[in-house]
């Protein structure tokens, strides 16, 4: 195993014009790990993820994928790595098994064709030209191909868009099952749930900058994941944020002398936590904006 | 882990055997997309059969023991020329400058496959479809118009560099043209109008002959023009040459203006092609 970590970022910056994409990103992934890289649409997820696979070039800061500046990886480099893209859309005259059996000639060690074809689902779809497959059944293909070479660590550039829910339980035990052969991943995602069940650790960004990073139980912090008790009573809806919700309850009981209405304790979810570092991001932005403005 | 691609010897092997790969690959493409077989694959052969029929009762000239030339014998060299510059040059970039726009080349240029083997690939695809290509037009204007081939050897052999050289230049400058777009959308327009114009001028739909000299003069800065002439003086009589510039088949000419092309061509394509535009 490799003694340096798969993926090593020191604020990083990428600015077209005045506007700067990515803003003082810094991270590190080290191997065998997942980790998610989260944030809202154009907050530089995509843009990280595209310089760290090659396609773009950094305007300022350091990176580092498997050992390399991806600036100048060459193609013994590119044979290490596996890329999902965001989106694609080649004109698929060729059938499933044919483009992988293509692909995977591309690279030293690939894994068996259909053996992937079976792990992401397409077994029956093998003979079917992939124009005339449906885009959930695409994004399959486009995560085949980024597996066959059998990658030591792997982009996932928001992967299950378009995959109904069964497909993406499906996928998860696929990533899962990567995961155990040691595989390093790096995942953008917009479902909070999917970078809960597959990520080691995560990293949020908003408008270019990394605002909380950390493992995924404890992102955050753990103010934020304290729980809320919720009733309502004859004055209307209430909730409470403890780290006691079994005595709120229970004083609840007491003071009603029943059953209170509408009972809930809830831990926040990653989703909670990530609404609420996201809405407290855009508001501090905001401010400061309003502030310089006014100034 | 990556021991196999280290050696620049291993290297060269690889490259050349994915090259190989492409090629069967690119192929298999280019016949299951329907629209650029008619378009560029049938289009000389549809043309042939239409000036072939529509001009039958018009005399091209004369060979030299009286027998009179046909419109097919007079566009079968023709319409090879422009099979070279519609397959090579004209589909090529469009359909590059189409992969660089709907991810294909993106997703290629994150894999290891190396960008030589994808010129080979392609530059093969059009050297095979050249090849049907030209098969087809020559057996058609045979069995069809009953065109006469030549009977000397030395004449296909002629025909045999001009296809390849031509067809090689064709192929070079087609991809060094595909950077050329902004979109796979706006190729179709970008490159046609080009590769039309070319064909106006260099004798392919009109008699070159009866084209003023000056742009005949500037028609030859072009390859269109040489490989035209190149097949004529494979397919036509050669009295005809006397119709050429200069009155000669000028075959010397053919080799230095087409191989100037291939060259500029050649560093097109190193210094303008890019697996993406970055920073888009």
């Amino acid at each position: 195993m490799a003694l340096y970590p798969h993926v090593s970022v020191r604020d990083l910056r990428k600015r077209y014009g005045d506007f700067a994409a990515v803003d003082g990103v810094s991270f590190d992934i080290e191997a065998g790990e997942t980790f998610a890289l989260l944030g809202p649409n154009g907050a530089g997820k995509s843009t990280t993820i595209e310089i760290l696979e090659g396609y773009r070039d950094r305007t300022s800061g350091e990176a580092s994928v498997l050992g390399v500046d991806p600036q100048h990886g060459g193609l013994e480099w590119k044979a290490r790595l596996g890329i999902v893209l965001q989106s694609s859309g080649e004109s698929g005259n060729v059938t499933v098994r044919e483009q992988l059996a293509h692909f995977a000639g591309f690279y030293p060690h690939p894994r068996d064709v259909d053996e992937v074809i079976a792990a992401v689902g397409l077994t029956e779809k093998t003979k079917a030209r992939i124009k005339s497959l449906s885009g959930g059944q695409r994004r399959r293909v486009d995560v085949a191909l980024g597996l066959i070479g059998r990658p030591e660590l792997l982009f996932l550039d928001e992967p299950t868009t378009g995959f109904d829910p069964e497909a993406r339980r499906e996928f998860w035990e696929l990533i899962r099952a990567l995961k155990r052969e040691g595989t390093t991943i790096l995942l953008t995602t917009h479902y909070l749930d999917e970078a809960a069940q597959l990520g080691d650790r995560a990293g949020v960004i908003a408008s270019g900058r990394l605002i909380a990073i950390g493992p995924i139980d404890d992102i955050g912090g753990a103010e934020a994941r304290i729980p809320v008790v919720r009733w309502t009573d004859q004055n209307g809806a209430h909730d409470e944020r403890t780290s006691e919700p079994a005595a709120v309850v229970a004083r609840l009981l007491a003071a009603t002398g029943g059953e209170p209405a509408g009972l809930e304790v809830r831990r926040p979810s990653l989703e909670d936590v990530y609404l609420d570092l996201v809405a407290a991001h855009t508001i501090r932005k905001t401010t400061t904006e309003h502030l310089e403005r006014s100034l | 882990m990556s021991s196999a691609i280290a050696t620049p010897r291993a290297l060269v092997g690889r490259t050349l055997a994915l090259g190989a790969s492409r090629i069967g690959y690119e192929v298999k493409v280019y016949f299951r997309q329907g629209d650029s077989v008619f378009f560029t694959f049938l289009f000389p052969l549809i043309f042939l059969m239409i000036f072939s029929v529509a001009f039958s009762n018009t005399s091209f000239g004369q060979t030299a023991t009286g027998a009179k030339v046909t419109a097919a014998e007079f566009y079968l060299p023709a319409m090879l020329a422009a099979g070279l510059l519609l397959s090579g040059l004209q589909n090529m970039s469009i359909d590059i400058a189409t992969e660089k726009s709907d991810g294909t080349l993106k997703r290629l240029g994150g894999s290891p496959l190396p960008v030589f083997s994808y010129f080979i690939g392609k530059i093969g695809q059009v050297i095979v479809t050249g090849i049907l290509q030209s098969t087809l037009l020559v057996v058609v204007a045979a069995t069809i118009f009953g065109v006469a081939l030549p009977a000397d050897p030395a004449r296909w052999l002629t025909f045999a560099w001009v296809f390849l050289l031509g067809v090689s230049t064709c192929a070079v400058l087609g991809i060094a043209l595909s950077a050329l777009p902004r979109s796979g959308k706006s190729a179709t327009a970008v490159i046609i109008p080009i590769t039309l114009i070319l064909q106006f001028i260099s004798g392919v739909y009109l008699s070159f002959s009866q084209l003023p000299e000056w742009l005949q003069n500037f028609a030859s800065i072009f390859p269109l023009k040489w490989l035209a002439q190149g097949m004529r003086s494979v397919f036509l009589p050669d009295s005809f040459k006397s119709l050429e510039m200069g009155g000669t088949w000028n075959l010397g000419g053919v080799v230095i203006a087409t191989a100037i092309w291939l060259v500029v061509g050649l560093v097109a394509c190193r210094l303008t092609f890019r697996w993406i535009r970055k920073d888009t």
